[in-house]
């Protein structure tokens, strides 16, 4: 997390460096055109004080402990609900975790967008579900687990098989 | 509803000498991919002095018959001749010289005129004249507000469509439906209306939260849909003259799917208990929820028949999505499709006859219709993706969305509303400001 705010501060900085000069190629080949109005270049963001980690019980330190979003990820085969063995262990991990801090979450059930509307919400509820039931089979108490269906309305991108997910987020 | 009654229309009544003994010319719905019929419509007379706040009665004369040209020629029935074909202009004043419509190959003729009354109102008349016969088969006139012409023109598409036809038209309607916009990752998805032809388009909620599934109300100025408010995915209802909405009821689940019944007083919906999708009828007036369906397996997009006697459903009790049946309190619940593939989203034609569904197979989607039994499936449209069919009011076209298959560079994913003839013939799009999906079709206004 930590890294992509440096990452993204720096694409910030190249974006605008790149932004600079196309500006000024254009200026270049458009003789005709009214010359831009030189502006002060924007000062620098301020470095902000490195910390020492994620606070305890953040979605940041969820995310790290998982190794990122990803890993706070569990994937479904198509059209199905249940926990596989690799989304066993993910949740073990988030089960653990949850029992190291008294946050709440919530888990978002997702589908790919090769079937109806009504259909997939109902299906990402059962995902949802699906998650939140191994937790409290771990040892999590219900209460601390909201869940939500988006159906197939939030893909993370063009790959069905990455759509089809249960996703745990702090609440 | 009272202000659609208020800008409405003293309907007067026929014209005097209108019934002809016998129609000579007639279109037979039924039939698929039936020959246009060639009409003439004329511009309705008025005049340019005559002011009102929607410009001259001439223009609005022009604007009606243009209107009604457009209902009838997208309606695929309809081939209106261009107007510059005309030999006579069709003055409405003095009866048509039926030879020189002949003579342009027009069957029927539409002529009429809109004069300002002393009140401030525009009084319109239309006459249909069968151009064979030379004689009058309709005419009627009303009185609205100048302002209210485009829905005079659209209940003159319906009269004309109607007399035609033998069948109630389905041109003073509207549509409520899920405007998209921004990119695939990131839709924003609000409420919106507009006429059935695409006028008077609004925005009916900012997209600060997602809604999906809208449906009219077969009876008042409400919608019911699902919305994403303060990320809790719930049945509302929404009154489209105040603009006012509410939850309807507060459950530990998720409700969604919701739908009328057809005299308005309930609505159908999914609603999910750790996980498990049933089906549950709710009494407006009293908010009682009745359970429907008690099954592990996802029951949802529940759908009334006409008289409100049985419910058509979605479920993948038996293994895969498939179209089941059963009375209105949940009784003699039986499966009718069993073509290859999986069906959804059924939904009960307002004739009974017939049950329109998406259908998915090998990679597909397409829009259908089957009896209430099960047989005469029928595919009328197919493509990458498409689902959601909804009845215009007559039973004899289907409106649907369209989506378009994405790419890796993150193009793609637009989709649209489209609607076909119940025949398969006559599939255009409905053109909207921005993307849009889940199109749901109001009953005729005017029959509330």
């Amino acid at each position: 997390m930590l890294k992509n705010k440096f990452y993204a501060k720096f694409l910030i900085m190249v974006g605008a460096a790149l932004f600079l000069s196309a500006c000024a190629n254009t200026n270049d080949e458009a003789m005709t055109e009214a010359p831009v109005e030189a502006q002060p270049a924007p000062a620098p963001a301020p470095m902000e004080p490195v910390q020492t980690g994620p606070a305890p019980g953040s979605q940041e330190e969820l995310d790290q402990i998982m190794g990122g979003m990803d890993g706070s990820t569990v994937y479904f085969a198509f059209d199905r609900y249940d926990v596989d063995a690799s989304a066993r262990n993910i949740l073990q991990a988030q089960a653990n975790w949850m029992k190291s801090n008294n946050k709440s979450i919530v888990v978002e059930g997702h589908c790919d967008e090769r079937g109806t509307r009504e259909y997939n919400i109902a299906l990402g509820d059962r995902r949802a579900n699906a998650v939140k039931n191994y937790l409290v089979a771990m040892g999590v108490s219900a209460s601390r687990i909201r869940t939500v269906s988006y159906g197939k309305e939030r893909p993370i991108g063009t790959n069905n098989d990455r759509n089809r997910r249960g996703y745990t987020r702090v609440n | 509803m009272t202000h659609l009654k208020i800008l409405l229309i003293a309907l007067i009544g026929i014209i005097a000498g209108t019934i002809s003994a016998h129609a000579v010319i007639e279109i037979d719905i039924t039939r698929g991919n039936v020959q246009p019929m060639p009409i003439a419509l004329a511009n309705f007379e008025g005049s340019e002095a005559a002011m009102t706040s929607s410009g001259s009665v001439r223009d609005i004369g022009a604007n009606i018959a243009q209107v009604v040209t457009a209902d009838l020629e997208r309606s695929g029935l309809f081939a209106p001749i261009d107007q510059r074909a005309f030999i006579n202009s069709g003055a409405a004043s003095t009866a048509p010289q039926f030879a020189n419509w002949r003579a342009i190959g027009a069957q029927a003729l539409v002529t009429g005129s809109a004069v300002l009354e002393e009140d401030g109102r525009v009084r319109v008349e239309f006459r249909l004249w069968d151009v064979l016969a030379g004689s009058q088969m309709t005419g009627l006139r009303y009185f609205t507000a100048p302002n209210n012409w485009r829905r005079i023109a659209h209940l003159i598409s319906d009269a004309i469509y109607k007399r035609l036809t033998g069948e109630d038209g389905y041109f003073d309607t509207r549509i409520v439906y899920i405007s998209e916009s921004g990119p695939y990752l990131d839709r924003i998805r609000r409420l919106a209306i507009m006429d059935q032809d695409g006028h008077n388009h609004k925005f009916l909620t900012d997209g600060s939260y997602m809604i999906l599934s809208p449906r009219f109300s077969p009876s008042s100025q409400e919608i019911t849909y699902l919305s994403y408010y303060n990320d809790t995915p719930r049945v509302y209802l929404f009154n489209i003259d105040t603009g006012r909405s509410e939850m309807l009821g507060e459950f530990d689940g998720m409700t969604f799917a919701p739908r009328f019944s057809p005299d308005g007083k309930k609505v159908i919906m999914s609603k999910a208990e750790r996980g498990n999708s049933d089906i549950f009828a709710m009494e407006l007036s009293t908010r009682r929820i009745q359970r429907l369906t008690t099954h592990s397996a996802i029951d949802t997009s529940p759908s009334f028949s006409p008289f409100g006697r049985q419910i058509v459903f979605n479920s993948d009790r038996g293994g895969s999505q498939q179209i089941y049946v059963m009375d209105s309190d949940g009784a003699n619940l039986k499966r009718i499709s069993f073509g290859e593939g999986r069906y959804a989203t059924p939904v009960w034609s307002p004739r009974g006859d017939l049950i329109a569904f998406t259908k998915q197979l090998g990679g597909k989607f397409f829009i259908g219709v089957m009896r209430p039994d099960g047989t005469g499936e029928r595919i009328l449209t197919e493509s990458y993706f498409e689902e959601g069919p909804t009845w215009s009011p007559n039973g004899r076209v289907l409106m649907y969305y369209k989506k378009y298959p994405y790419d890796n560079r993150g193009g793609g994913g637009e989709t649209q509303l489209w609607s076909i003839d119940l025949t398969g013939y006559n599939e255009r799009q409905i053109i909207t400001p921005l993307d849009g999906s889940d199109p749901a079709w109001s009953p005729l206004l005017n029959s509330r």
